[in-house]
C-alpha cells in the first residue's frame, strides 16, 4: 500500500518548521515507505535510545539536527549515554571518544529531550496511557511500554526514535495495530512451585526461556496471577528482549491487554499451548552463567536500572558488611535524588559499592581491566557482558550477588530449582 | 534475475553471501568492516566494498548506528541484498543519505536466490535487474 501523507505532513517536509524538522520527517516517511505503512500517526511520547556513543557519525547526525533547529514536539526521555554526567562513577573512554560522547549527549539535550539518562524511564515518571501510540527505543523499555503499560510502540532503533519525536509522528504498522498485538501462544506456568513464582531470581530465567522460545512472537503467560511485582516484570521483559526479539508479551491477570487468557488471544484459538516445567527452565538458567570459575572478580546489578525498592533491598541484604570485590549498582537520576536525600547512597558507598548513574557497565568501559568473572542478577547483563566487556558471567539472585561479593566467590542458593 | 529495489542505486562487485543471519552490533567492526562475531560462520571476512547478501537480521537495534558508522568510515558494502526490508539496518542507510554521504543501494531477494550468487561478480541495475 502506498504511503499517503497529510497536508500537515507535507508542510513539514517542505520546511515550514525548519530544515531540522523536515529532515526528521523525511527519515520517518522513508521508513514508512520501506515498511509499507499506509500513513503516519501522531505519537504521545518518545524514549530515545540514540544518544549512546557508537562512533563519531552518530554525534554528527545529532548535531546536524541541532543545526537545523530541530526540537522534539512530544515528551521525550533519554536512555543511557556513555558517560556518568552525575560524577558517581568513572568511565575509561579515551579523550576523543569522551569528547564526542559528551557532545552527543549535549546535542540530544539541546533538542529538548529530558536528561533522564535511564533505561527504566517507566519508573522515572514516564508512563504513557493504555492504548496511546508512542515511539520508544531500547529493547527493555519497548517491551515494558507495550506489555506492562499497554501503550503501543514498535521496536524503534537508533535515529528513528529521535526522528519520530521531532516529527511527532510514527509509521502506522506493526504493534501500533491492535490485531498485531494478539497472543498466538499460551505459556502455562501454573505447574511451577509457588516459591519459584514468588522469587526474584525466577523472572530473568523465565524471560530468557520466553525469548528463546518466542523469538519475535507474542505469547500470553498463564499462572502468574498475583505473583510478579513491577520489578519482576521489568526483569522478565529485559531478559526476553535480550535472548529473543520480544517486543510485547501478555501475562493473564497482570498486564492490561490480558485480563484473561482469552482476551490476550483476542478470542481466537492459540497456535500452541506450552506447559512449562522447572526442568524446561534449567537450560535457560544454565545459559545465564557461562563462567566455569567459582572465584569472581566483580559484581554488577541494575540492568534495567535499579528502582528505589531494589536499592533499598540491596542495603538491607548488605547488613553493614563490606564487599570484597568491585560492586557496581546502576541506576538513574530519578533514584539518585532519593538515595542522596535519605543517606542510602553514602551508606552503600561506605560499604564499597559504586553507584553508577546515567550509564551502565556493559555499554561503556568501566569494569576493571583484564577481564575475569562478573556476577549479576540481571538476565540482560548476563546476555551482553561477555560480548561487550570480555567478562564471563555467573548468574544468581540479588542475595546470591551480595553474599558472593562479601566472600569473593560464588555463593548461590540453588534450592528453588530442584 | 530480478530483485526489488529498497534503496535506489546501482552497484557492481563480488557477492559475499552470508550463510547465517547476523547482528551488526557486536557482529561487524564498524571501523574496518570485519565480521567479528565469534560464532558466525563467515567470521574474519570483510564486508567493505562487497555486495553483501544477508539471509536475515538478528539482535540489537543499534545495527543502524553500526551501518552509519561503516558508511562514514568508507567501509560499507557496495550494496545490500536481504530477503525483506529491515527497518533497523536500512535506517543507517537512510540517515547516511540525509548526511549527504555516499550510500549503498539495497535490494530484496529471497534466501535461495541469494545463495546462487555467492562468490560471483555481478551487476545490479537501478531497476533491480541482476546480471553476471
Amino acid at each position: 500500500m502506498a504511503l499517503t501523507l497529510s497536508n500537515e505532513d507535507q508542510a513539514i517536509l517542505s520546511g515550514v518548521h525548519g530544515e531540522g524538522m523536515a529532515m526528521a520527517m523525511r527519515i520517518v516517511a522513508d521508513t514508512a515507505k520501506l515498511m509499507g505503512a499506509p500513513r503516519l500517526i501522531p505519537i504521545a511520547s518518545a524514549h530515545i535510545d540514540g544518544a549512546l556513543y557508537h562512533g563519531d557519525s552518530g554525534t554528527l547526525f545529532a548535531e546536524k539536527l541541532v543545526d537545523g533547529q530541530a526540537k522534539v514536539i512530544v515528551r521525550s526521555t533519554l536512555n543511557v549515554g556513555a558517560l556518568d554526567l552525575m560524577g558517581c562513577s568513572k568511565q575509561k573512554l579515551p579523550p576523543h571518544e569522551r569528547d564526542m560522547a559528551k557532545r552527543m549527549m549535549r546535542a540530544y539535550e539541546a533538542m529538548g529531550c529530558e536528561p533522564s539518562w535511564t533505561c527504566s524511564p517507566y519508573q522515572a515518571g514516564h508512563r504513557p496511557a493504555v492504548g496511546s501510540d508512542v515511539a520508544w527505543g531500547e529493547s527493555n523499555a519497548v517491551v515494558f511500554c507495550n506489555s506492562v503499560l499497554g501503550a503501543r510502540t514498535n521496536r524503534y532503533g537508533d535515529f528513528l526514535d529521535i526522528a519520530c519525536a521531532i516529527a511527532g509522528r510514527a509509521p502506522d504498522y506493526g504493534l501500533h495495530r491492535v490485531d498485531n498485538r494478539r497472543a498466538r501462544f499460551v505459556i502455562d506456568v501454573s505447574g511451577l512451585s509457588e516459591a519459584l513464582r514468588r522469587a526474584d531470581v525466577f523472572y530473568p530465567v523465565l524471560g530468557t526461556w520466553f525469548g528463546l522460545e518466542m523469538t519475535n512472537d507474542i505469547g500470553v503467560v498463564d499462572g502468574l496471577q498475583g505473583f510478579p511485582n513491577e520489578d519482576n516484570l521489568k526483569a522478565f521483559g529485559a531478559a526476553s528482549a535480550s535472548s529473543g526479539g520480544v517486543g510485547l508479551f501478555h501475562i493473564a491477570g497482570v498486564t492490561p491487554e490480558a485480563p484473561t487468557v482469552d482476551a490476550a488471544l483476542q478470542g481466537q484459538k492459540p497456535e500452541r499451548v506450552i506447559r512449562v516445567t522447572a526442568d524446561m527452565l534449567l537450560g535457560a538458567l544454565k545459559r545465564l552463567s557461562n563462567a566455569s570459575s567459582e572465584a569472581i572478580d566483580a559484581i554488577a546489578i541494575g540492568s534495567p536500572h535499579l528502582s528505589l525498592d531494589e536499592i533499598h533491598a540491596l542495603l538491607t541484604l548488605m547488613n553493614d558488611r563490606k564487599v570484597n570485590r568491585p560492586f557496581f549498582a546502576c541506576t538513574g537520576r530519578h533514584v539518585l535524588r532519593s538515595i542522596d536525600a535519605d543517606g542510602t547512597r553514602k551508606k552503600l558507598e561506605s560499604l564499597g559499592i559504586t553507584i553508577v548513574a546515567d550509564t551502565c557497565v556493559v555499554v561503556t568501559p568501566m569494569l576493571p581491566d583484564g577481564g575475569g568473572v562478573l556476577m549479576t542478577n540481571s538476565g540482560k547483563f548476563a546476555h551482553y557482558a561477555t560480548g561487550n566487556t570480555g567478562y564471563m558471567v555467573q548468574y544468581g539472585s540479588l542475595k546470591d550477588c551480595v553474599e558472593s561479593a562479601v566472600s569473593g566467590h560464588v555463593i548461590r542458593d540453588g534450592g528453588l530449582w530442584q | 534475475m530480478k530483485s526489488t529495489v529498497l534503496i535506489e542505486g546501482s552497484a557492481a562487485g563480488e557477492v559475499l553471501a552470508l550463510t547465517h543471519p547476523i547482528s551488526f552490533w557486536g557482529g561487524v567492526d564498524p571501523k574496518t568492516g570485519d565480521i567479528i562475531d565469534a560464532r558466525h560462520p563467515e567470521r574474519g571476512h570483510n564486508i567493505a566494498g562487497k555486495i553483501l547478501a544477508l539471509p536475515g537480521m538478528i539482535g540489537s537495534s543499534s545495527a543502524a548506528a553500526v551501518m552509519l558508522e561503516l558508511i562514514h568510515a568508507n567501509k560499507a558494502p557496495a550494496a545490500l541484498i536481504m530477503p525483506e526490508p529491515d527497518a533497523i539496518l536500512l535506517l543507517g542507510v537512510i540517515v547516511a543519505r540525509e548526511m549527504g554521504w555516499a550510500i549503498p543501494p539495497a535490494f530484496a531477494l529471497d534466501k535461495d536466490a541469494q545463495k546462487m550468487l555467492g562468490g560471483k561478480m555481478i551487476k545490479i541495475a537501478a531497476d533491480g535487474m541482476i546480471t553476471a
